[in-house]
């Protein structure tokens, strides 16, 4: 069990059934009452963040979870197969899980993942990734003002919005959280 | 003197120049390469005014202080001297009471440092009574406190209290001292009765006007208006723990009538005053929470005490002070009974302040201010450690 002089950033625990990391903590104490640490959770499954004032003395529980490194090996059906580096385990993972980012990945990309008992809860990609572009309709010639993007198809499979002086054969760069087109890399 | 001598203390080196403060002003100016951090020189050529950044030496980390810690620390040093003048002001006489005692305060939730055959003093409450008892009436105490565990943005283990006490008064009187004392060294440090306050660092902090008279809002109602909670003081913890779960606050089935307030009142009130822009002085304590206070006359659920809160800052607690000796030794005595249940450290009574009770403390009323978050609300500081000399890590 973790007390309050355990807790810290970073830290993993159970309450009521769900694992939390702590992402803020502060001592407070009010002059007449006993200290207290307002502390920051986040549930690791649902994102949502809670705060909760944990009284010197009360325990924690921690949460069995664990952060692996793992490459993404090739999709399967729905599903994601992924390989642990340090012991070439290899795991099936949902690509709800994933979410919308899921059709990004490419072989031998590098990814976290999060276990919870065992069970693989949270999946984080590299912030950025660079996709050749497969599929592009030309831009119309003259129509180059403001934002005016178009749909393009990257070897993944997946469509970005992408702006009209992309080519098929060009390499992007896109952010994984949005899912949106960055810039283009030249090669 | 030569025509446009500059004439200081050198506070830096900086290569060839040196950064030297003068009776008005800073200056960089052409340094002599026997200078020294601390010297006092004569510079006749001013290179460059120091255009007020950090001071670019001394070269280690151990020595430097930043340039804003200096200002920090010439505003605690304006601060002390308008402290000090508002008490000469009004009668008080400085005291200056030991800080290693035999017996530190008992309350439940402070834990006193131990020195030697004793402990330090986690407030200078007990002998300062003692003076009030021997016939000083009107008398103040700026000293070091120490309270073991404490940490935070608000609170490090050592730490500066202004204490004062007023014998033949009301909390009323005290009440006023206050919110003039605040005003008056908010005004010295930042030219209006204008506090500032900085909830998290880096951001730009928030005016909050000090100028009596404060608003006044009781503790039952604060627990009810912002936590949903009635508090009556006379309930059984287990009802209390009901009606703060009912208010949507987790409490543990077995938590203590103190600890089951604190809990609705960290979670709910105390961010609701936090948020105020202005400060509140928060009375009427319930009775659980009397501490060394005495109740009100009539209503035996209601301690005569007060806080004073500025933008999330607990400055103040003052009490109208409880002077029967039997129930200050039943109280104490309870106090060591609840520290030995909980397995906390269980201190002697103070018999010497049990006996000047018995022979005679006037009816009183007196308060502990914390100079450090003073100075803080005064500068804007985001954390205590900034307007400290030195930090406990920096020690």
């Amino acid at each position: 069990m973790y007390d309050t002089s355990d807790i810290r950033k970073g830290l993993k625990v159970l309450m009521d059934g769900n694992p939390y990391t702590v992402i803020e903590f502060q001592f407070v104490k009010p002059g007449k009452g006993a200290a207290f640490t307002r502390t920051k959770f986040k549930n690791l499954l649902t994102g949502a963040v809670v705060e909760r004032n944990i009284r010197s003395g009360e325990k924690l529980e921690p949460a069995n979870v664990e952060t692996r490194d793992m490459q993404f090996l090739y999709k399967e059906g729905g599903d994601l197969v992924f390989m642990d580096q340090s012991n070439y385990e290899q795991v099936t993972i949902s690509a709800d899980l994933i979410g919308p980012a899921h059709d990004l990945m490419k072989d031998n990309l590098p990814c976290t993942v999060v276990f919870f008992n065992e069970r693989p809860v949270d999946v984080t990609l590299p912030t950025f990734v660079f996709l050749e572009v497969t599929a592009s309709e030309p831009g119309v010639r003259g129509d180059t003002s403001g934002n005016v993007t178009k749909p393009a198809t990257v070897e993944t499979g997946a469509s970005v919005n992408v702006p009209l002086f992309i080519r098929i054969g060009d390499t992007i760069k896109i952010d994984t959280r949005t899912h949106e087109y960055v810039e283009r890399v030249n090669k | 003197m030569t025509a446009g001598a500059f004439r200081g203390r050198v506070l830096a080196r900086d290569g060839e120049y040196a950064i030297v403060r003068g009776a008005d002003r800073d200056l960089r100016v052409r340094a002599a390469g026997s200078w020294r951090p601390g010297d006092l020189v004569q510079g006749d050529e001013v290179a460059r005014a120091f255009d007020g950044g950090d001071y670019p030496g001394p070269a280690t980390e151990v020595a430097r202080l930043s340039r804003k810690r200096l200002d920090r620390l010439h505003a605690r040093g304006t601060a002390m001297a308008a402290l000090r003048r508002f008490f000469a002001e009004r009668g008080f006489l400085e005291v200056d009471t030991p800080v290693l005692v035999p017996s530190p305060g008992l309350e439940l939730h402070l834990d006193a440092v131990r020195a030697g055959d004793g402990y330090l003093i986690t407030s200078p409450e007990y002998q300062m009574k003692r003076l009030l008892a021997a016939g000083l009436e009107r008398i103040y105490q700026v000293c070091k406190c120490f309270r073991a565990g404490e940490r935070g943005p608000h609170h490090a283990s050592e730490f500066t209290m202004v204490e004062w006490y007023r014998g033949f008064a009301e909390l009323e009187d005290i009440v006023r001292d206050t919110e003039a004392l605040v005003a008056e060294v908010v005004t010295a440090v930042a030219g209006a009765p204008i506090a500032r306050v900085t909830d998290r660092p880096g951001e730009p902090p928030r005016s909050i006007d000090v100028s009596p008279p404060w608003p006044r809002w009781t503790v039952r109602d604060a627990m009810r208006q912002w936590a949903g909670v009635e508090v009556a003081g006379d309930e059984p913890a287990a009802e209390l723990v009901r009606a703060v779960r009912a208010a949507g606050i987790a409490v543990a089935d077995d938590t203590a009538w103190d600890d089951a307030f604190f809990a609705a009142f960290l979670a709910r009130v105390d961010p609701a005053l936090a948020a105020l822009d202005r400060p509140v002085i928060l009375e009427d304590w319930p009775v659980p929470l009397a501490a060394l206070a005495r109740t009100r006359p009539g209503d035996p659920r209601t301690a005569l005490r007060f806080e004073a809160y500025i933008g999330g800052i607990e400055l103040a607690n003052a009490f109208g002070e409880l002077t029967d000796p039997a129930e200050q030794r039943a109280r104490f005595e309870h106090d060591q009974a609840t520290r030995r249940a909980r397995g906390k450290p269980v201190y002697p009574i103070d018999d010497k302040l049990i006996t000047a009770l018995a022979e005679g403390l006037p009816p009183c009323a007196g308060i502990a201010l914390g100079v450090d978050r003073l100075i803080m609300l005064a500068t804007g500081a985001a954390a205590i450690d900034e307007v400290l000399a030195f930090a406990p890590g920096e020690l």
